[in-house]
């Protein structure tokens, strides 16, 4: 049909005019506005001092570095608290999803019941009730609780022994007069952040996980129990690999949201790379670029997600063809 | 039907059916037969339940404070909303929920045009006065759980349009430039956090006009939040196109319908019928997520709840059982949105 083609060839021309016009006006008049306001564009700010400080970081980091050098500390805070995260939540995600099956009724309740009332409130509200619990009710550092040997947990937060300063000694965390010193010590906001992060998401993991299993026909496992496998093996060999490919997509998005709430650190003030960009913004006023500096830093851990899910995805379809 | 069974052999089944199970039960039993008795005494035994300072401070911790709800939950509930003027708020929720609730019963449709055309504007004549000899309130007052239904039933309204358009822009082949943008579009915004879409709102929006014209800051948020769940909608719409059977289309052409008219006619109402209990799911996140907007100052009921305790030095301790209490919100209505939702799939048998 050349007449209907030339047709939506030129729907799409008078589309593609009226979009130029709308962004080259969009584009002008902000340029305006921003300069009647006073509001000066441009990258170049990243390179200035920033002049806050970094409540904690990975690197070293002080008011004198550069606003380039915050951010990137602050991505390095993200990522610092995601990983953890996501591996925490999958691990629980997929025991309560499995309970979520068991021939047990109690077991299956309470991991319905975990899932239910995790689900159906924000992870907002979660994260600030988790941070108020840490900073408001656990003691005062002179009266830490000592979880096990030489691991303290106190409103500053969870004392560990891990390398000292120098990196090359294992230092344990030892009770002084009024505070805990050596080890490393995990801030409350980044304990709140964890622990609110891991039980929201992990929730989401367990239906993924029973959703998984579910949508493997019974008629596998009565025909495995019929060969005299046990259900152990009938799991293993069975069930799980074949429901590893309907659940890894949706896991791979749970870890990908999990991510992108990792953000939410800007409400109680663990210093993230949102927390940092939103500081960077106040002080410099330099909307435009923090925000696009926000979105470009996700759009690419998104894209890196989707490419190694879609890798993976690949990988097991390969697995399932080859005899 | 199976034969019914006596308690014992319950038991037996579902409690005790092998040793790792009964080991499992005992264990379970354990756990809360250790934790319950704390919380049961916290969250009653020990509780305070009116309004006294002093009596929950003497607690420390031991009981909770449910005395702060008492003292402050119209201020949770209605944020900064004037005092005296509050029943307003209360009428226009009432009347909204109820809206809602009826809209879930099978009533007949044009009634509930009738009803949505009506309660609306009621609902912002009541919020926003001005007219009838009701006072002007600015939305910067409006607040609590009135502003986290009118975010959540406006994003839904507002979102559901838009997703089917952008969902029908990637379904079709005739105008790949269309297809190209609505896919930019959703990709987009599926890849950055809510937050990141709310910054743009309140902080890129007011750039975008001259000086001295301003948005307002609802509107602002409310435009994020539609932009935000249109994205995630039209995905939710695009599966429920790409589950209608080809041979459905085929037909539709051999009787001689035209494009749009299968669209409208054949393809749109499957789809559509068939992502509904999504639909309420996306809801329900919409519904949470409202609560972000909390960070970009706008006192919905968690904001409200920071603006009541915050500032007041006598309750400022007592901020959990607020978020219990704003949780348990939360909970009922999602709660009762995935029932909604679950419902609606044995009823239309798809999901």
């Amino acid at each position: 049909m050349p007449g209907k083609r030339r047709q939506s060839v030129a729907i799409q021309a008078v589309l593609l005019l009226a979009l130029v016009a709308l962004a080259w006006m969009l584009v002008e008049h902000t340029a305006i506005h921003m300069r009647e306001r006073g509001i000066q564009t441009g990258f170049g700010f990243l390179l200035e001092p920033a002049g806050f400080a970094i409540g904690e970081s990975l690197f070293a980091f002080d008011s004198g570095d550069s606003y380039f050098w915050a951010l990137l500390v602050g991505l390095a805070n993200s990522l610092r608290v995601a990983l953890p995260a996501i591996m925490l939540s999958t691990v629980l995600g997929t025991l309560i999803g499995l309970g979520r099956l068991s021939p047990n009724f109690l077991l299956r309740r309470l991991c319905a019941g975990y899932v239910e009332s995790l689900r159906n409130v924000p992870l907002l509200l979660q994260l600030l009730a988790w941070y108020f619990v840490v900073t408001d009710w656990l003691p005062a550092t002179a009266e830490a609780i000592e979880l096990m040997p030489h691991v303290f947990l106190s409103k500053s937060g969870l004392t560990l022994p891990w390398f000292g300063d120098g990196g090359v000694f294992f230092e344990l965390p030892m009770r002084g007069e009024m505070s805990i010193s050596g080890g490393a010590a995990l801030t409350p906001e980044f304990i709140a952040l964890l622990l609110g992060l891991s039980l929201y998401t992990a929730a989401y993991i367990a239906e993924t996980v029973r959703a998984g299993i579910q949508s493997i026909p019974r008629g596998q496992t009565e025909a495995a129990l019929a060969l005299g496998m046990t259900r152990m093996s009938v799991f293993r060999l069975i069930l799980v690999p074949q429901a590893l490919r309907s659940i890894i997509p949706p896991l791979t998005n749970s870890h990908l949201s999990l991510t992108k709430n990792a953000s939410l650190a800007v409400a109680i003030g663990y210093p993230d790379l949102v927390s940092v960009a939103n500081t960077t913004l106040n002080q410099t006023g330099r909307a435009v670029e923090c925000i696009a500096l926000i979105m470009i830093v996700y759009l690419i851990l998104s894209a890196l997600t989707a490419a190694i899910s879609f890798w993976f995805e690949r990988r097991s379809g390969r697995w399932t063809q080859t005899p | 039907m199976r034969p019914p069974i006596s308690a014992r052999q319950w038991l037996r089944q579902n409690l005790f059916s092998d040793p790792f199970s009964a080991l499992t039960t005992l264990a379970l039993v354990a756990a809360v037969a250790y934790v319950m008795p704390g919380v049961v005494q916290w969250m009653l035994l020990n509780a305070v339940f009116s309004a006294d300072p002093a009596a929950c401070q003497a607690l420390e911790h031991s009981g909770a404070c449910w005395g702060v709800i008492v003292e402050k939950y119209r201020f949770i509930l209605f944020g900064r909303y004037p005092y005296a003027e509050q029943w307003r708020p209360l009428l226009a929720t009432a009347l909204l929920l109820s809206l809602i609730i009826a809209s879930t019963l099978r009533l007949p449709r044009p009634l509930l045009v009738v009803g949505w055309a009506g309660v609306l504007p009621v609902f912002f004549l009541l919020m926003g006065g001005g007219h009838l000899g009701l006072s002007s309130i600015g939305t910067d007052q409006w607040g609590g759980f009135p502003l986290t239904l009118l975010l959540t039933t406006g994003g839904m309204l507002l979102a559901l349009p838009m997703a089917i358009l952008v969902a029908l822009g990637r379904h079709q082949h005739r105008l790949p430039l269309v297809r190209a943008l609505c896919a930019i579009y959703v990709e987009l915004v599926r890849g950055v956090p809510l937050i990141s879409v709310l910054f743009l709102a309140s902080f890129l929006f007011p750039i975008l006009l001259p000086q001295g014209f301003s948005i307002d800051v609802l509107l602002r948020v409310q435009v994020g939040i539609v932009l935000f769940a249109a994205a995630y909608l039209s995905e939710t719409f695009r599966g429920g196109l790409q589950s209608v059977s080809r041979g459905q289309q085929e037909a539709a052409a051999a009787l001689g319908l035209g494009d749009w008219q299968s669209m409208r006619w054949i393809i749109l109402p499957q789809a559509i019928r068939a992502v509904i209990p999504s639909i309420m799911n996306s809801a329900v996140s919409i519904f949470k997520d409202t609560s972000l907007v909390t960070i970009v100052s706008l006192y919905e009921l968690t904001g409200a709840l920071s603006l009541a305790l915050a500032g007041d030095a006598e309750w400022r301790m007592f901020y959990l059982e607020g978020y219990l209490f704003i949780g348990a919100i939360y909970w009922a209505g999602c709660y009762a949105m995935s029932r909604y939702s679950r419902q609606l799939e044995n009823r239309l048998g798809v999901g």
